[in-house]
């Protein structure tokens, strides 16, 4: 593929697949990870496309995940966008890297196309790191902003978006996806292709990374240490504020049919797909459902769900796990309504006809 | 005579690179890191080169190398460092980019990453400092730690039948093909110092010249974790340590 005869283009592949060519396309200075089943194509993919010849971009086989992220945390580092990917297990291995990127303040990607848990678990797609993700998952208190796509055009776009986050708020971002929406091929509209940027556009933009000092700047240190615990809590204090305004600034979710909802599902990604059928299968024997899919899963749409709990008469939370983001709901709406879950676990995924049956059980 | 009489241009013998800066170090007296560390500024200042260099900090004594050398610098996880400078070697083709590694650090938690960063060749310099204990945490048993050696996690001695036999990671590094230089120091006098001033440089040259990985091992004391004078573990160092850590290079792809 040849970066300069690149435009926009209409294909039809694998959400991973468009992971990778999402990367090479948004400018992504490097990819480092480390095979896990269902993500496996993320990699391969970019070992086929070999963009290293053409934008440049790295792409690394590394010897571990706990290698990937420190990998990650040292591109981000020196101002440069990259990536990793992987599953469940592997995200685990890498909390230990995202917490220093939170830390030291380095932007970075970590794609999570989710399986069944715990421990080694299952292949079978899952939402079960719902908690992980949304909690930081390593030591010490901070947030990672997560994003959930729910199609393969979202697995691509959420790329590019996800960079930028990470670079306007020095933050490392997650795309929490799972392994339906990583193996389902889909029509995906691919951008064309920004290039990378140079040495001299990192060092306008960014004058924190880590580049050389070659213009005289003072050293730069990224760091997450600091053994003054006064010194450490100003730390603490300035990335909750930094939190506080990714809180009001960066939620972001869709609405299907709300309005005269009496009610309302809320799901996200895969869930999101299989609760859609199951709502409008509901509203075509007269139960009136909506849909809010939450997009990004931290910050999460409490707002919305406290304005919708003005309207509707109740929730139903459907998962792929055991009830995790049923807590975020339920915190929102706060005893005004009732919060119905439904879930399947370990790798299989609620159906339609189960969502719908749970519906007309509530409405009953 | 007095100072301000004996302080002129003339008489100067030895001066601190402009590179290492006036903050007063953490290091207990006698303890290598503060002489690997001017070693360091030294060498990239004289290669004139700090204006594309990155070095990248361990968790261990040298956590606060950053305070210290005017260059920027990463802070790693424990071990991580190896990890952190292939991405840097990768996205930074011309710059040079170093690691300084204790031995906890770099052949007990980082195994992993050292192993296989210098197993691909990865064009950085591993500056590791083995010191045979964990300093940082106040003397426990390192990787490296000798036989028969007490540390407050083997109180009666390192027994190799519990705690298994000192780790010759470096012998590991010279047998791994993406190596191209690998060598043991140490700063224990006048001449050692020139000869790892030497290594260090060479070593740097190669990371610049993308010869693959290079290795500068330097065998140090760490007096307070080994509970002696600095003197003393100078000669401890020698008596010691050298025999199970002989100084010299053992690869350099040159010859
Ligand atoms: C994940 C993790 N485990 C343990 C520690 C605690 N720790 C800090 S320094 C250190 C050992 C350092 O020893 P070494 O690498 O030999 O360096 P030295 O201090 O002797 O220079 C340990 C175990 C840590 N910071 N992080």
């Amino acid at each position: 593929m040849n970066q300069a005869n690149m435009e926009e283009e209409i294909m039809l592949m694998k959400g991973n697949e468009a992971v990778a060519h999402a990367a090479i396309r948004c400018g992504c200075d490097g990819f480092f990870g480390y095979p896990i089943t269902p993500q496996s194509e993320i990699l391969e993919t970019l070992s086929i496309e070999k963009p290293w010849e053409t934008t440049g971009m790295v792409v690394l086989q590394a010897e571990s995940e706990l290698a990937s992220i420190n990998m990650v945390y040292g591109g981000g580092a020196s101002g440069k966008r990259v990536m990793t990917s992987s599953s469940s297990p592997g995200v685990a291995l890498m909390q230990e890297g995202i917490t220093y990127m939170a830390g030291a303040e380095i932007p970075g990607l970590i794609v999570n196309v989710q399986r069944g848990g715990p421990g080694l678990g299952t292949i079978q797609p899952s939402q079960s790191d719902y908690n992980q993700a949304t909690r930081g998952g390593g030591n010490g208190d901070y947030n990672t902003i997560v994003l959930a796509p729910a199609t393969v055009q979202e697995m691509a776009d959420f790329v590019d978006l996800a960079f930028t986050l990470a670079f306007q708020y020095r933050t490392p971002v997650m795309m929490l996806s799972d392994g339906a929406i990583g193996q389902m091929m889909e029509k995906v509209k691919l951008p064309a292709p920004k290039p990378r940027l140079t040495r001299e556009q990192i060092e306008e933009r960014y004058p924190w990374a880590a580049s050389g000092r070659r213009g005289g700047q003072n050293p730069r240190v990224l760091t997450s240490l600091d053994l003054d615990p006064a010194v450490m809590e100003q730390h603490n204090l300035h990335l909750q504020r930094k939190y506080a305004e990714i809180e009001a600034k960066e939620v972001r979710f869709e609405e299907l049919m709300c309005e005269d909802a009496d009610i309302v599902i809320v799901a996200f990604g895969s869930a999101a797909r299989i609760c859609r059928k199951a709502m409008e299968d509901a509203r075509q024997r007269g139960i009136r459902v909506g849909m809010l899919r939450p997009i990004t899963l931290w910050p999460f749409p409490t707002q919305e769900i406290q304005r919708l709990s003005e309207t509707c008469q109740r929730f139903l939370c459907v998962e792929i796990n055991a009830g995790q983001m049923l807590y975020d709901i339920r915190q929102a709406v706060n005893g005004k309504r009732p919060v119905d879950f439904y879930g399947r676990c370990g790798g299989m995924m609620p159906t339609p006809e189960e969502v719908l049956t749970c519906l007309t059980n509530i409405k009953d | 005579m007095t100072k301000e009489e004996l302080i002129q241009p003339e008489n100067i013998v030895s001066r601190k690179p402009r590179l290492l800066n006036d903050e007063t170090m953490h290091y207990c007296p006698g303890c290598s890191h503060g002489m690997v560390h001017k070693l360091v500024a030294e060498v990239i200042e004289e290669m004139g080169i700090e204006g594309d260099t990155i070095g990248i900090c361990p968790v261990g004594c040298a956590v606060f190398a950053y305070r210290y050398i005017d260059i920027d610098w990463i802070e790693a996880a424990h071990g991580r460092a190896p990890a952190i400078a292939s991405a840097l070697n990768r996205m930074w083709p011309q710059h040079l980019v170093f690691t300084y590694q204790g031995d906890g650090d770099l052949a007990c938690i980082g195994t992993a990453e050292t192993i296989h960063a210098l197993n691909r060749g990865e064009n950085f310099t591993v500056i590791f400092i083995n010191n045979a204990i964990y300093g940082m945490t106040g003397g426990q048993m390192a990787p490296t730690t000798l036989l028969g050696m007490k540390t407050s996690t083997c109180p009666y001695g390192r027994q190799p039948d519990l705690h298994g036999y000192p780790l010759q990671i470096t012998q590991i590094a010279a047998s791994l093909q993406g190596t191209c230089y690998v060598t043991r120091q140490a700063v224990h006098n006048v001449a050692a110092i020139h000869r790892a001033k030497k290594a260090l440089r060479k070593a740097f040259e190669n990371s610049l010249k993308r010869r693959g990985t290079s290795f500068v091992e330097i065998v140090s004391t760490c007096n307070a974790g080994w509970k002696m004078s600095p003197e003393k573990a100078n000669e401890w160092m020698e008596e010691n340590l050298f025999k199970t850590y002989p100084l010299g290079d053992l690869k350099d792809i040159e010859e």
